[in-house]
């Protein structure tokens, strides 16, 4: 009786501890730490330097990475702190640079290659593939490859359909890859540290409009040792009605349409994925067992995405538990357009997954 | 052609006067024997090395030794792929023994080799034995992947070997990665990456040379030439086949890759000039008999006769049996016997790679992580979830 008193308090203060996302400290006194706020950018750029400062074999190139101090500010500062061996700034070459950043790797070296955006990793891929994700196996052992590919994912603001694409689903597909995608400032951090100290090959896709925003972190979170586990799921909201997945951007969608929600009395657990291979099965089943009705929701297109795999997994593990069809929420199935009314009906808006949700909660057997 | 068999007959006038060294294998010296290159080295933004090249008794008969060895283990190839012992694709190098046992003599085991699939023999002569190698192809065990890889996946990290790649040209970018970390390191090593004249149009190639030379990346590029790209003969992929000038600002140098002296004399020149001053490509000008690959007879793109001139005038192991019985070094039945033991060696090599077994089917779900993750934990999930259906299914059919 008491556990469960005590698990429901701590379920809302951490509820709590996540909601306020730039309003300002929020007085924790349950916590010792305090509610320092920190945006995705100087969480990604405080791990990186931690990293760097901690192993002198991790290094970091990419284009526009030193002096311009990275196309969204992500390395600033880190070439006038690790000089111009360890920040190296390369010529627009991604095929180029990715073979030699695996092969660095392939040697002992930890670096971290950052794509300007996922949609030129496609340059690149059968490094990231054939000569990262299988060398381990293919080697039976032999050839390592601690090696960490970044950059921002999916769709930014107006920049059109090549530069728009959603990469999860392709990168999540590959066995020997790990890909993870951060939301808040905790997971931008956490991941990423974890991804660099990780010996396999680790796709990291950020977002654009994430950088910017402002999260709260705690002191642990801002400790040099902070690390967060690959393949576990965030609970960041718990509910009882719906489950709703998300993964980047979508979980302050999700997050926000599980407030509209609750007015209309439907309590719906948020789970931010973080892991997309390797996906936390457990923790989105046992959510589905709980609330019986599943909502996927993510930015990319919807053949064979995320939410495709969600979907599956659900209905192979937990099938009997569901009161209601499983419901994907992804961007629509065309290239990204510009202009600015149909590039925002190209993508999921909260309003969506209030529909998928209330769908999903009044459908019967 | 008539270029091929002119090459040979330059051999037999440049031998010059020149030390005798003791006579017999059981005594070969390791004093020194100059031998003239049979051809000279064309350079390209860079003066050439001599065309002297220090060897030694002991080193020729290594060289014959080795050749033997990769060539004898080429053709037994052959033949366990013709009686379906080894699947998928087979790429043999004989032909082309010289370009990594020349290689082999310039460098040691801190430096690093990376190559595409035609990679048996680069393999064996960085500390592959023969077992691993026929193991491998066999898909067996002992294989040097553990029978995972295959043909075109041999590695040896621990002697400088880093594969073994099947995507054409993806290994040079690989290999000026490994000179980037070496420079980083400041190991005072470089890295030899190879590729055929098939992958020199690759464009990745000169992404990654242009870095090599921007950063003096101590990375040599080394196109083996075998004058054909799977079928495709050089002249009708390369608008310019004079491989080692395609680097434009990076130096080059064209190398008989023939003649295993000429081989060790270009990559020690080349190494030397690599930790100074950057990338160098060196063009070896070699040869395959086999066609590309075990399914590629050989014969649609080029005509039998030009196979057996090479064979007969340029062949890499004749070339170092006439030196050593030229030099007096050893007699003509003292190599014939090398030739049986190497017969042999390779022989038991296949018979204990035969007895070795196929990997346990739980290695499936091995290796795909450093540290077990994802994978092995769906494995024992799978096989959970297929019990408790199966036993779910009996129960009810039972009941039913």
């Amino acid at each position: 009786m008491l556990g469960i008193i005590r698990q429901k308090v701590a379920g809302k203060l951490n509820h709590a501890l996540n909601f306020e996302q730039g309003v300002g400290a929020v007085a924790l006194r349950a916590f010792s730490s305090s509610a320092k706020q920190m945006t995705v950018r100087d969480a990604l750029n405080s791990a990186l330097e931690e990293e760097m400062s901690a192993d002198p074999k991790v290094f970091i190139m990419g284009e526009e990475v030193g002096e311009y101090q990275g196309a969204y500010k992500i390395t600033k500062g880190l070439l006038d702190k690790f000089g111009p061996e360890r920040v190296v700034d390369t010529p627009i070459t991604e095929a180029g640079f990715t073979g030699i950043g695996v092969g660095a790797a392939y040697h002992g070296l930890r670096p971290v290659i950052e794509f300007m955006t996922f949609n030129f990793s496609m340059q690149a891929i059968d490094h990231i593939i054939n000569s990262a994700a299988k060398s381990n196996y293919m080697s039976s052992g032999q050839i390592s490859v601690p090696i960490v590919f970044r950059g921002p994912n999916g769709a930014a603001a107006g920049v059109g359909a090549q530069h728009s694409q959603c990469y999860a689903a392709w990168y999540g597909s590959c066995p020997g890859l790990k890909v993870l995608a951060p939301y808040s400032a905790e997971d931008a951090r956490g991941l990423l540290k974890a991804a660099i100290r990780d010996p396999d090959p680790v796709v990291f896709l950020e977002n654009e409009l994430l950088y910017g925003e402002s999260f709260p972190v705690s002191a642990e979170t801002l400790d040099s040792s902070f690390c967060l586990p690959i393949g576990k799921a965030k609970i960041e909201r718990e509910g009882k009605d719906v489950t709703i997945t998300a993964y980047s951007k979508m979980v302050g969608f999700s997050l926000q349409a599980a407030d509209i929600l609750a007015k209309e009395g439907i309590n719906a657990e948020v789970i931010n994925l973080r892991s997309i291979r390797p996906l936390d099965r457990s923790t989105i089943n046992a959510s589905v067992r709980k609330t019986n009705r599943l909502v996927t929701v993510e930015e990319g297109f919807p053949q064979h995405g995320v939410g495709a795999e969600i979907c599956a997994t659900v209905v192979e593990d937990s099938f009997e538990y569901l009161d209601a069809p499983v419901e994907r929420i992804a961007g629509a199935d065309v290239p990204t357009p510009y202009a600015a009314n149909i590039e925002r009906l190209a993508f999921p808006q909260v309003e969506d997954i209030v529909r998928a949700s209330k769908r999903a909660c009044y459908r019967s057997r | 052609m008539a270029q091929l068999t002119h090459r040979a007959s330059a051999l037999h006038k440049s031998i010059p006067a020149v030390l005798f060294a003791a006579r017999g294998l059981a005594t070969a010296s390791t004093s020194p024997i100059t031998v003239e290159t049979s051809l000279p080295f064309t350079g390209h933004k860079i003066d050439p090395p001599s065309r002297s090249v220090e060897t030694s008794s002991q080193e020729l008969l290594t060289f014959f030794r080795d050749m033997a060895l990769m060539r004898r283990m080429e053709i037994a190839a052959d033949s366990l792929y013709k009686a379906k012992l080894i699947r998928g694709f087979c790429h043999l190098y004989d032909g082309q023994e010289a370009v990594c046992v020349g290689m082999e003599a310039a460098i040691n085991k801190k430096d690093c080799i990376i190559t595409a699939y035609r990679d048996h023999c680069i393999f064996l002569g960085r500390g592959g034995t023969l077992l691993e190698a026929f193991a491998e192809l066999m898909g067996r065990k002992s294989g040097c992947s553990k029978g995972k890889g295959g043909s075109m996946h041999f590695y040896k990290k621990e002697g400088g070997f880093y594969g073994g790649h099947g995507i054409v040209g993806a290994q040079v970018p690989l290999g000026c990665g490994l000179a980037f970390a070496q420079k980083y390191s400041k190991d005072e090593s470089v890295t030899f990456a190879m590729y055929g004249d098939g992958a020199a149009n690759q464009g990745q190639l000169f992404e990654a040379l242009n870095m090599a030379a921007l950063w003096d990346l101590p990375a040599i590029l080394v196109c083996e030439n075998n004058h054909y790209g799977m079928g495709t003969a050089e002249w009708r992929a390369a608008k310019s086949p004079a491989y080692y000038k395609r680097g434009d600002y990076v130096p080059g140098l064209k190398v008989d890759g023939m003649d295993v002296l000429a081989v060790k004399q270009a990559c020690k020149f080349a190494k030397e000039h690599a930790l100074k001053n950057g990338p160098i490509i060196l063009e070896m000008d070699t040869y395959r008999y086999h066609g590309h690959s075990m399914s590629d007879p050989g014969s649609t793109y080029r005509t039998r006769d030009e196979i057996s001139g090479v064979r007969q005038e340029r062949d890499p192991i004749e070339r170092v049996r006439k030196l050593i019985l030229t030099h007096d070094i050893a007699t003509e039945k003292e190599l014939k016997d090398t030739e049986k033991e190497v017969r042999k060696e390779v022989d038991e090599a296949i018979a204990q790679a035969k007895e070795s077994p196929m990997p346990d089917p739980s290695e499936l779900f091995t290796n795909v992580y450093v540290k077990g993750l994802g994978t092995e934990v769906k494995l024992f999930h799978y096989i959970h979830l297929f019990l408790s259906r199966l036993l779910t299914t009996i129960v009810l059919e039972f009941l039913l």
